[in-house]
């Protein structure tokens, strides 16, 4: 082969590589966009599950409003308290104080307590049932217990309980609303922990009628709403509904002359003493047993 | 001449209507309480007319229709208002509904007469008196049938075609009507004729009821122009759309209705409905109704008042037996369970099935084996198999995609399917879940015009 042609091409080919590699390194040198080294850092600090929870779209924009002051890292609900604090030293703020938000079940009507009126058998989703009539559950307002919930949750924060309940974890609860997008009844909430007045009902039955699909539905009785602070609570649709816009005014007493239960002082878990009702051993609930298909 | 007029695709399970297709209709005796839900009908729920303690004489309107695709509902009986609150409905759910305690040894006595003579009136009044008289179609869906009298202008109809296929398994209504009272029938449809303005009616029977093709055909009114067709035996052929495929070969396009190929279907029961509320000037407060299974003591045909209790209907019919599993209005392939006793017939209660533990258990899922045979059931040529699947993952949106609500839920897939997957209920769900999108979507973009006005 002629010596020159080789020659050539290899000068060609690094001529090129040459001009290329100093294009680069002018237009780097030129265009350069400086980043905050520090969104990086905190982003490796941060959970980095995206969901949600803090209120924005996922842990890089949090780590960015961290950065520029506009949120306090307690905000993130997935970090405990010690990867909180390394967010804080970091950053050198306070970790700030929000108070925990957990998802709160708006029912109580466990098996034995809220009957069903007919076995189900069919795809086993609370949204299948509730797409054929509600599977048969006496109360059609009440958890289906079919699992939509605890299939939905990232963080096995919630476990069905044996007598049809979920029951939520606070501590592995980070508030990332899928349990209230899964709930085909939208009987979860997000709601702060320091909210102690909650109605665990969404029937809309009053009297006996409510009482006889569920012992602890609220059967619209309305001395919840004499006992409380003026206004904090209100009778709407046969069913006792807090003003949480008004929720400093919550006090023990509003719950005391409950005859349901179906309104409750809560501290702390969900539940925390087990759903209503004793267990009856696996003994199939229903009165009369139909089946549904 | 052999003649095998049908569709494709569908399935062929056991009739079953052997229990009652001999028993001829009889009337059952008024309860003493009376249900009335609100919502009996597609559309929107009637609003009630009466208060607790108001007394109403049998055929008085207790509720009034409200809007255009809505139908008035009347007392089926004597009696004093008792309250108007929430009771269980054959849907599942507690709905409004209005209910009267029936007087004691009240001889429920025929009322002067509340609809107009036909003849007289023109198109527009018989579509009027239809509504006023709460006629909706009674073949299961309950449709108003006086929205489907009004086409629009710019329609033009051929035909009048009647349903007598009723394809469900063990129902009898529409056969016993057609084979005891053809004449109210035809009645029926000279009427319906003459407001739709149409020359020609063809009457689709299924060959497993030749008492009915007969009757039909030796009562035919010689002036109007009305065939009596026989066809194969075949579920779902008393889907509308499948009937007009049978019938007339043409195919209703997905999103289309049977209006589109110059069709209006009509019930044979909604047309005996029609005849009988302007033969006798009542509005519409009975209904028949098939009693069956083989978890009823006594099947029957019966004249039901509408309100009724399930509960009452079946102590009347002997009581069901020990095994009973499963108790189902409307047909077994596409009714509704019944999770409660005390829900009331409605005026779209075609039948009341009693199943046993034989038929209706609980079983064994098993994944798909992609064989096919649901693909080859399905009358509207979806792919449920498919469908399935994404309806397991969630992926609801994909399942519009694939024509998802095209589907009908008729039941055809879940019927042959080996490894017992529930399908149509997978589909039920899809449609649902899509509604509900939907619906979020719309107050979205509501809420995002009212910002931004």
């Amino acid at each position: 082969m002629d010596p020159l042609t080789l020659l050539s091409s290899v000068a060609i080919l690094g001529g090129l590589g040459l001009t290329f590699g100093v294009l680069i390194a002018v237009s780097s040198a030129k265009l350069k966009v400086w980043e905050d080294p520090r969104i990086d850092a905190v982003n490796n600090l941060l959970p980095g599950v995206n969901c949600g929870a803090c209120g924005y779209v996922g842990c890089l924009p949090f780590a960015e409003a961290l950065i520029a002051g506009d949120a306090p890292p307690a905000q993130c609900t997935v970090m405990g308290p010690d990867e909180t604090g390394d967010v804080a030293d970091y950053l050198g703020v306070e970790t700030g104080q929000v108070s925990q938000v957990v998802a709160r079940l708006l029912c109580a009507g466990s098996a034995p307590v809220a009957p069903w009126k007919a076995d189900y058998f069919g795809v086993e989703s609370c949204a299948a049932a509730v797409a054929v009539g509600g599977g048969g559950k006496g109360c059609p307002w009440g958890c289906v217990g079919l699992d939509d919930c605890t299939v939905a949750c990232d963080f096995d924060a919630i476990e069905m309980s044996p007598l049809g309940l979920p029951v939520v974890d606070p501590e592995k609860c980070t508030a990332c609303n899928d349990c209230v997008e899964a709930c085909p009844l939208d009987l979860f909430v997000l709601m702060p922990m320091d909210h102690h007045l909650i109605v665990q009902c969404k029937n809309l039955l009053d009297g006996e009628a409510a009482t006889d699909v569920c012992a602890v539905a609220c059967n619209a009785c309305r001395r919840c709403v004499q006992d409380a602070e003026e206004g904090l609570i209100s009778m709407q649709s046969n069913l006792a509904v807090i003003d949480y816009d008004n929720i400093a005014a919550q006090n023990e007493k509003a719950v005391e002359r409950c005859p349901t239960n179906a309104i409750i002082w809560l501290e702390g878990a969900q539940f925390a003493e087990g759903v209503p009702g004793k267990s009856t051993d696996g003994a199939p609930p229903g009165a009369e047993s139909l089946a549904m298909s | 001449m052999l003649e095998r007029l049908s569709f494709r695709h569908g399935v062929h399970p056991p009739d079953s209507k052997g229990l009652t297709a001999t028993i001829p209709i009889r009337r059952m005796p008024f309860p003493d309480q009376i249900i009335l839900p609100l919502r009996q009908h597609a559309g929107n729920p009637a609003k009630p007319l009466v208060r607790p303690g108001d007394h109403v004489e049998r055929c008085d309107k207790v509720a009034e229709a409200d809007g255009f695709v809505s139908v008035p509902i009347h007392s089926s009986g004597a009696g004093t208002v008792k309250a108007i609150q929430r009771w269980p409905h054959p849907d599942g759910s507690l709905s409004e509904a209005v209910i009267i305690d029936l007087d004691k040894y009240s001889p429920q006595l025929p009322r002067p007469r509340m609809v107009p003579h036909w003849e007289g009136l023109t198109p527009e009044e018989v579509i009027r008196a239809v509504q006023e008289a709460g006629v909706v179609g009674l073949g299961g869906a309950a449709f108003p049938t006086h929205v489907k009298l009004s086409p629009p202008k710019d329609v033009k109809l051929e035909f009048l075609l009647v349903n007598g296929v009723e394809c469900e398994p063990y129902l009898t209504t529409d056969h016993r009507l057609m084979a005891e009272r053809p004449e109210r029938v035809h009645l029926g449809i000279r009427i319906m004729m003459k407001t739709l303005g149409v020359e020609r009616c063809v009457v689709g029977v299924e060959k497993n009821k030749p008492d009915a093709i007969e009757a039909l055909r030796r009562t035919a009114p010689d002036d109007l122009d009305v065939t009596i067709q026989p066809l194969t035996v075949k579920y779902p052929q008393g889907a509308e759309k499948m009937l007009i495929k049978a019938v007339t070969g043409r195919e209703v396009p997905a999103g289309k209705l049977p209006m589109h190929v110059g069709v209006v279907v009509q019930n044979v029961g909604s047309l005996s409905a029609i005849a009988e509320v302007f033969d006798t000037g009542f509005p519409l407060v009975e209904r028949v109704v098939t009693v069956t299974g083989p978890g009823v003591l006594k099947p029957a045909n019966l004249i039901i008042p509408v309100g009724t209790r399930l509960r009452e209907v079946l102590d009347y019919c002997g009581g069901l037996t020990d095994d009973v599993n499963e108790i189902v209005f409307g047909g077994p392939m596409m009714g509704f369970s019944q999770p409660d006793l005390d829900a009331p017939i409605i005026k779209g209660t075609t039948g009341i099935v009693a199943l046993t533990k034989a038929q209706a258990h609980p079983e064994t899922v098993y994944p798909c084996i992609k064989c096919g045979r649901c693909l080859d059931a399905c009358p509207v040529f979806l792919n449920p198999s498919l469908l399935g699947i994404l309806a397991q993952a969630g992926r609801y949106e994909e399942m519009a995609e694939h024509d998802l609500m095209t589907c009908m839920l008729c039941g055809c897939c879940s019927y042959v399917c080996p490894s017992n997957i529930p399908l149509s209920q997978m589909f039920a769900l899809g449609k649902t879940m899509l509604r509900k999108t939907r619906e979020k979507q719309q107050e979205k973009t509501a809420a995002d015009d009212g910002k931004a006005a």
